[in-house]
């Protein structure tokens, strides 16, 4: 889980970076040109599928780990926990389900169109990422849900990168720190990087 | 001061078992926590009623015997002590104390607030032996130490295996306890021979008997009476991957006359 994890956390990376080419003030080309680039690059093309394999095993393993921890605990307590724990980190099944609907929803919107499962809307053809982006984030409903997965996904990856790095056995007394640090930066950095899209198309609009 | 008690009471292991209300009036702030509970049982026994079964043994916070999960935390409101180490001046004149067993799977209650912590026992057996020679007594420094690893086995070595860790754990994951008895001995050069293997054994022990997994909440840390870091996980998880990785293949001897 944690391994799948860290693998997507780099794919997030570059996921926003191509998206942010979206407020270049060029009707589109940085952008579109870097989609066609991932959508016909070889390499690109060959890590899709360990991209999805990589999303389904971090899943999976969240699940199967989730069942099995509540599994350990048939009688629960009758006064709740007040134990001080990591900030959200008991709470990362429920952030990970809704940014995994969000995921679907995302996909549905983009990548579904993409290979053809659905349909376009008029007007965009299917391969028009940035048509499509613009036509979604007009929405003033579609870019609020966007932007509170964001958040959701900011307080699970808050967690979850210095969480992943002490599953695979890095805790030393001096990077532990820098670590936590920059786990935090890099959760503020992609929900805010990803938020701000939706709210720039709001303001310049 | 006076306090409204709302203990588990459960009589044995079929039991179902339930939270029952008792009232002690007139406890000394500085009575500690057992010496209340001791007098709720005088004053149980006088009514005719079964005491409060509960486990306790040095009272002084170092044999690990005592429990109790009072108000949502294991070993009560206070940092870095047992409950045989608290005191009532840390409650309020008044409060309600909820007192419960340690709840896990792996450790079922036996008869009201006791639970059988067996299961950590079983997961030291696993661990094996350590290679040491008999024979006359080794000069102290006969081997080299680093001074950072003397330290951090010692502190992983003041482990009292109360099971506060796995009681304070949203998933109930034994990862602080078996942790620490990976890592006092895996920090000194005495602990390695058997080192892979014990690690391996260790965690398939734990695995088996139904502890949790550890999704790094650190409530452990927080709640455990010894302060024991969770370091010591991420080492062991170092060791563990570590030893599935590189260990190499064991071989076999087979014997003939
Ligand atoms: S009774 Fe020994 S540690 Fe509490």
């Amino acid at each position: 889980m944690a391994l799948a994890g860290l693998f997507l956390v780099v794919f997030l990376l570059v996921h926003l970076g191509i998206n942010l080419l979206l407020l270049a003030n060029d009707d589109g080309q940085a952008f579109s040109a870097a989609a066609n680039f991932m959508g016909t690059n070889a390499v690109i093309r060959v890590m899709e599928p360990v991209l999805f394999g990589g999303f389904l095993l971090h899943m999976l393993f969240g699940l199967l780990v989730s069942f099995r921890n509540r599994a350990s605990r048939p009688v629960r307590y009758q006064h709740k926990s007040l134990s001080e724990t990591s900030p959200l980190s008991k709470y990362m099944f429920h952030s990970g389900i809704i940014v995994f609907i969000f995921l679907v929803l995302h996909l549905i919107d983009f990548y579904f169109i993409k290979v053809g499962l659905v349909a376009p809307p008029a007007g965009v053809e299917r391969h028009d990422f940035y048509h499509r982006s613009l036509a979604l984030f007009a929405d003033k409903g579609y870019s609020a849900a966007y932007m509170v997965g964001f958040l959701f996904l900011g307080f699970h990856l808050n967690h979850a990168v210095q969480a992943a790095f002490q599953t695979m056995g890095f805790n030393h007394s001096k990077y532990t720190g820098a670590v936590k640090a920059g786990s935090t930066i890099y959760s503020v950095i992609v929900a805010g990087g990803f938020m701000i899209i939706p709210l720039w198309f709001m303001i310049s609009r | 001061m006076n306090f409204t008690l709302k203990i588990w009471r459960q009589k044995n292991g079929a039991d179902k078992g339930g939270l029952v209300t008792y009232e002690v009036k007139g406890i000394s702030p500085d009575s500690s926590f057992f010496e209340m509970l001791d007098m709720l049982n005088q004053q149980l026994i006088g009514q005719g009623i079964d005491p409060v079964s509960f486990d306790h043994d040095c009272r002084e916070g170092i044999c690990g015997t005592c429990s109790l999960y009072i108000n949502g935390r294991p070993h009560g409101p206070l940092k870095g002590v047992t409950t045989c180490q608290l005191h009532m001046r840390s409650f309020r004149d008044g409060e309600a104390i909820f007192i419960e067993p340690w709840r896990c799977g792996a450790f079922p209650v036996i008869k009201d607030l006791i639970v059988d912590r067996s299961a950590f026992d079983r997961i030291i057996q696993s661990g094996g032996y350590v290679s040491v020679n008999s024979g006359g007594i080794p000069d102290a420094n006969a081997i080299p130490v680093p001074k950072h690893d003397s330290d951090a086995s010692f502190d992983a070595a003041a482990c009292i295996g109360c099971g506060a860790c796995v009681a304070s754990c949203p998933n109930a994951s034994a990862m602080l306890f078996v942790s620490s008895k990976v890592s006092h001995l895996a920090l000194l050069p005495q602990g390695r021979i058997e080192a892979e293997r014990r690690v391996q054994n260790m965690v398939a022990t734990m695995d088996s008997l139904g502890f949790g997994n550890c999704s790094n909440t650190y409530a452990c840390e927080a709640e455990c009476p010894k302060e024991i870091s969770v370091a010591n996980i991420a080492r062991m998880n170092r060791e563990f991957l570590a030893a599935k990785v590189f260990a190499e293949k064991e071989k076999k001897v087979s014997f003939s006359l």
